[in-house]
């Protein structure tokens, strides 16, 4: 495992009544994708903004590089903020020289257009451009420095689901230059196709991290077979197969998928629309936070 | 330097290109000089002006008669040359001294001053020694343009700059640049210079343009009133900069903004003279900024008044701006 780029020790965030952020650790390794998932209200903006230096935290640390945030972080780092405006009037051209000149050191321009492509709307005004075509230029303006370290903070919020996957392709791109990437997001696909490492937050506190695999894994040593619901559930209860109805679907849990199929077909159970679903990051965040991502 | 002038300039492309609130800041003080200075063309002042030298207590034993007479109003000076040239330049219609032999002064070419002549002649016979003060008429136009460009300074400055930098923290641009290495400083400068710059170009089109149609009278300096002028608007900038230090809250800077710019507009002198007011009205006028900077407009351009001669509103004008400008950057908060 890499050294870690940025690490963050027993952070806790107090407001007046609440408790946003309740002893979280992180150490995020250089050169991952790292997911920061939760239900609104969660922790995860709050954590996310102390670990780019915008909020301090009531107690804890955070390093990064094994230093206390600094001038240099400020420097090295790029973020991608939820809610973002962009000085008015500024075409997209003028909003990136105007970044570019906040810097020290920065990506050529040219390579950043190329990169987020966004040559077609360079002259235009960026209150004119549509959703994904802003959160392109909100990722080029995080990536305008060359940062080793990018936070993207729900970056496909609102987007639709096309301009959401090219926005996917995107951040593999920047992912392919050895960048360290820590992203929110509500999108539990998004997580999957992006982060090579996620945790999951509820109540200000970490409730489970490691990389999707091993989580789902961990989280789910069983299949689910999907057969249609007509009238076999009183029959599945006679079996022994605890059933749960989903939609136009009953869903079984095993273990033993060969008996179980075997013990299905022997009962004469109609399987022509059987189907065996693999377990997703949604259900494991609903194992783990007892809600859904949306609520 | 890099980021102050990358910021600077956004600024300004930003402003320029905001058709909208260019034109409103370019017609508005047109429209209000021209506007006044149609309706105040005639002369329509109901009451005589007569400065006293020497006290009411003395003019009273002097001139009874004179002093209990209807729609006269005395003010009094303490310094006999200030007084004269008011009468001079037809400010006043009248002065009297009675701090020794009673005396008074008219200007040869005033009107009011030679009914007033025949009023104290009236009422108190020929015994005041009879002194006469050549000049021309300050007209109401151009005493009040100072007034009219002070104030859309003011406002110019106070809203356009508390208001954007309060916007920016709502919409959350702020919070991207605090992001960024760019100093709070550096911002707060950017935006104070930006400022600065538009509306000292505004001020000298719209004087440009106003003086083809009306024709100023311009005694003094105009490389001193541009000094002067731009200590002005650098005092009422800061004060937006520091309305605007701390606030997200776009109703409460207005409410804040409106609690400074209305007494600057009634007390500043924009539109009348404090000259005979209550004392104390005139002590609270001078926290003004835009007291000072109207006053010694005024002084320059009607009286020709020198750098030195207005010093004491120059030092009044740099000391706000620079404790101001402290105090904001210091509470400055991006969020």
């Amino acid at each position: 495992m890499t050294s870690p780029i940025i690490t963050a020790a027993d952070l806790v965030k107090q407001y007046p009544g609440v408790r946003a952020v309740d002893g979280i650790n992180l150490s995020i390794p250089k050169g991952i994708c790292f997911g920061l998932l939760g239900p609104n209200g969660a922790g995860k903006t709050t954590t996310i903004e102390i670990l780019e230096g915008i909020h301090l935290p009531t107690s804890g640390s955070v390093l990064y590089k094994g230093e206390p945030l600094g001038t240099r972080y400020r420097e090295e780092v790029g973020i991608q903020f939820q809610h973002t405006a962009l000085q008015e009037f500024l075409t997209v051209r003028e909003t990136l020289e105007l970044f570019e000149q906040l810097y020290q050191q920065t990506m050529p321009i040219p390579e950043l257009i190329e990169l987020c492509s966004l040559a077609d709307i360079l002259e235009r005004d960026t209150r004119k451009i549509s959703g994904g075509q802003r959160q392109r230029l909100l990722l080029a303006l995080a990536l305008i420095n060359d940062p080793d370290l990018i936070f993207l903070d729900e970056p496909t919020t609102g987007l639709d689901p096309q301009a959401r996957r090219n926005f996917w392709e995107l951040v593999k791109l920047v992912k392919s230059r050895a960048k360290t990437i820590v992203l929110t997001t509500h999108y539990m696909e998004e997580a999957y196709a992006l982060c090579d490492e996620i945790a999951i937050m509820d109540k200000g506190r970490i409730v489970s991290q490691g990389t999707p695999a091993q989580l789902l894994s961990e989280h789910f040593g069983d299949v689910v077979l999907q057969i249609p619901n007509a009238d076999s559930a009183d029959r599945l209860g006679e079996l022994g197969l605890n059933a749960v109805q989903a939609g136009d679907m009953l869903e079984i849990r095993t273990n033993r998928l060969h008996h179980t199929l075997q013990q299905l077909m022997e009962n004469g159970i109609n399987l022509d629309r059987l189907r065996i679903r693999a377990w997703t990051l949604e259900d494991l965040f609903i194992n783990v936070t007892g809600k859904k991502l949306s609520t | 330097m890099k980021k102050f002038l990358a910021v600077l300039h956004a600024r300004n492309m930003e402003f320029l290109r905001d058709r909208s609130a260019l034109a409103w800041n370019l017609a508005m003080p047109f429209m209000l000089v021209i506007g006044l200075a149609f309706t105040f063309s005639g002369s329509n002042k109901e009451i005589y002006k007569i400065g006293v030298v020497g006290g009411s207590e003395k003019l009273h034993s002097a001139a009874p008669a004179l002093q209990s007479t209807k729609y006269i109003q005395f003010i009094q000076y303490d310094d006999l040359d200030t007084a004269i040239g008011k009468v001079k330049h037809h400010q006043m219609d009248m002065l009297i001294d009675v701090s020794n032999a009673p005396k008074y002064w008219i200007n040869s070419s005033s009107p009011n001053g030679y009914l007033l002549e025949r009023i104290i002649w009236g009422a108190e016979g020929k015994r005041f020694e009879r002194q006469t003060v050549e000049g021309a008429e300050i007209r109401y136009v151009d005493w009040f343009l100072p007034g009219i460009l002070g104030m859309n300074m003011m406002f110019a400055c106070l809203f356009g700059v508390g208001f954007v930098i309060v916007r920016y923290r709502k919409n959350g641009f702020l919070k991207r640049l605090k992001a960024t290495p760019l100093g709070a400083f550096q911002f707060l400068f950017a935006q104070l210079v930006s400022r600065l710059l538009l509306i000292m170009v505004i001020t000298a089109i719209v004087y440009t343009g106003c003086n083809l149609f009306i024709g100023f009278n311009m005694q003094g300096s105009y490389w001193t009133l541009l000094f002067v002028t731009t200590l002005g608007a650098m005092s009422l900038i800061s004060i937006g900069l520091l309305i605007a230090a701390h606030t997200a809250s776009e109703e409460l800077a207005g409410g804040m903004l409106n609690i400074v710019t209305w007494p600057m507009m009634l007390l500043s002198g924009a539109w009348f003279s404090l000259e005979g007011a209550q004392v104390w009205v005139q002590k609270l006028a001078l926290i003004f900024p835009l007291t000072h900077l109207i006053s010694a407009a005024r002084a320059i351009m009607n009286e020709g008044a020198t750098l030195s001669q207005v010093m004491p509103h120059v030092w009044v004008l740099a000391l706000t701006s620079a404790i101001f400008i402290a105090i904001g950057a210091y509470v400055f908060k991006w969020e």
